[in-house]
């Protein structure tokens, strides 16, 4: 039984000198033979989708969730943490402000602390292009209901000290300003679902990487899954495994309008607290937030080609950083600790696929590309719906795989703010 | 940063070329004729592999023509590349 944090248990471990902390979540050595759900992917889309499955839709049955390594060990553990809904088209906003609203009641839902810290999401307009195409996203969440306010130059540089707005090469003209949006802690994330989860009765299996999808000779639904760890019969099989979705995907005989790029990330040294908020530019190409470690977390670009190799190439970190020290002078001496790469598995409207698949009982969550993170329990909750129903979950609707039939695309190519 | 050989110029860093998505990707000759669901595959569905990728580059900044090149997605290593008008190299063993 998981114990219930709080401060009488934290007293009790305190006193007994913190040795009587359990694991916080079952991880069992092997899958049973059948489940009535598996998730594929134990990131924190799969982690929340196993959670809201387990708690509102528990008439489901027995529901396990697959992780070729470790749970979190993805993207999951690899993304520069930034929540904001601030997207141009409704159905986006829709979505992405879910995800918000379930963030800011998450810590105390899953009884674990994923520090999650409103401390705003500025975006810099360098351009009269970027004034207008931010303005008119400004305009559109307001109608939408989602906040994004706009900001004088002297507001931007009084919101963020560090900002030289007067920056020759890259001159601040303005910036939209979404204050819900901010970071959270992401290896929390998945710990704190996976914790929840797994007192809900769901199985979390590590290192059990699936090697194919069995399926019914006669009607094509999905009967089963084979892993690395034997085989696992089950009716229904949710596939949330961003870069790799490609791959199972295929052992089911689909292919998929998804691309995998490598998406590059760097902290620096850690430092006193400079940087209050997160600040994103698009044009240039750098966004950045200070952790509550002192680091300074940048984001960079995706690579060029499609690639599985989890590294990129170094001067796409090089541009990033040529753009945070042109725009925050103060930083050109820190010194950088450390960088890596994640596969995005990236569609062609930079808008994530939700929803069934041609194979009966095989159910996606993907193409969230450069940014997943920031939907984690939206698209958990929305996912578990659609899972659980057979049917899309009204948010999760818009983004059917069928969109790419009908031409109904949803295209954020500017909202996502990594550039392609 | 990779290496490239351009089948013209010769080898090059990376900065200097464009990626152009998977090769030999042929556009209908009757578009109209098509079914939506074809026309949906030739434009947004791609094999996306984890091993050998045959694809399109540009050397932009370069000759500024369009070549071929077989390679591994999991190591980036290239095979081969190749003209628009050569044979397909086989895909190799390792």
């Amino acid at each position: 039984m998981t114990t219930r944090f709080g401060l009488l248990s934290l007293a009790r471990e305190a006193l007994r000198g913190h040795r009587g902390w359990a694991p916080q979540w079952r991880s069992p050595e092997r899958p049973l033979p059948a489940y009535d759900v598996v998730i594929v992917g134990g990131g924190g889309h799969g982690l929340a989708t196993a959670y809201t499955l387990a708690k509102e839709h528990a008439h489901v049955g027995r529901i396990a969730v697959l992780e070729r390594g470790w749970i979190g060990g993805g993207n999951t553990g690899r993304n520069t943490t930034i929540i904001r809904s601030n997207y141009l088209f409704p159905e986006s906003a829709a979505l992405y402000d879910h995800a918000v609203r379930l963030w800011e009641g998450l810590s105390r839902e899953l009884d674990y602390n994923v520090m999650f810290s409103p401390r705003g999401v500025m975006m810099l307009a360098h351009s009269v292009h970027d004034v207008q195409s931010f303005r008119r996203h400004v305009h559109a969440n307001r109608l939408d209901g989602v906040d994004n306010e706009w900001l004088t130059p002297a507001q931007a540089k009084a919101f963020c000290p560090p900002l030289d707005i007067a920056c020759a090469r890259y001159p601040v003209l303005g910036a939209a300003l979404q204050r819900r949006g901010g970071v959270a802690r992401h290896d929390a994330v998945a710990w704190g679902y996976a914790r929840a989860a797994s007192a809900l009765g769901v199985d979390i299996i590590q290192e059990c990487e699936v090697t194919g999808i069995a399926r019914d000779p006669q009607g094509g639904a999905v009967t089963g899954l084979e892993t690395t760890k034997g085989t696992v019969r089950c009716p229904r099989i949710g596939v949330v495994a961003a870069g790799s979705t490609s791959l199972l995907m295929a052992m089911a005989g689909l292919r998929m309008p998804l691309e995998s790029f490598p998406l590059q990330a760097l902290v620096s040294e850690p430092v006193k607290p400079v940087f209050p908020c997160v600040v994103m530019s698009n044009t240039v190409h750098a966004y950045i937030s200070q952790s509550d470690k002192g680091e300074l977390v940048i984001g960079a670009g995706t690579d060029g080609y499609n690639s599985y190799s989890q590294a990129g190439s170094v001067q796409v970190l090089s541009h990033a950083l040529e753009a945070v020290c042109e725009l925050f002078p103060s930083f050109r001496r820190m010194r950088m600790l450390r960088s890596w790469g994640g596969i995005v598995d990236t569609t062609p409207d930079r808008s994530p696929i939700i929803g069934t698949t041609p194979v009966p009982g095989l159910f996606v969550n993907c193409g969230w590309g450069t940014g997943g993170f920031k939907a984690t329990p939206g698209s958990g909750h929305v996912f578990a719906a659609t899972i659980a129903t057979g049917a899309p979950h009204p948010i999760a609707a818009p983004f059917a795989l069928e969109r790419f039939t009908t031409g109904r695309l949803i295209d954020e190519a500017a909202a996502a703010a990594v550039a392609h | 940063m990779l290496l490239i050989r351009c089948p013209w110029c010769g080898e090059r860093p990376e900065p200097e070329f464009r990626h152009a998505g998977e090769a030999h990707i042929a556009r209908p000759a009757d578009p109209a004729a098509q079914s939506d669901t074809d026309w949906a595959a030739y434009l947004y569905l791609r094999g996306n592999p984890r091993g050998w990728h045959r694809e399109r580059w540009r050397h932009a900044h370069g000759c500024g023509r369009f070549f071929n090149a077989l390679r591994h997605t999991g190591t980036d290593r290239f095979a081969a590349t190749y003209r628009p008008d050569e044979p397909r190299p086989d895909i190799p063993d390792t």
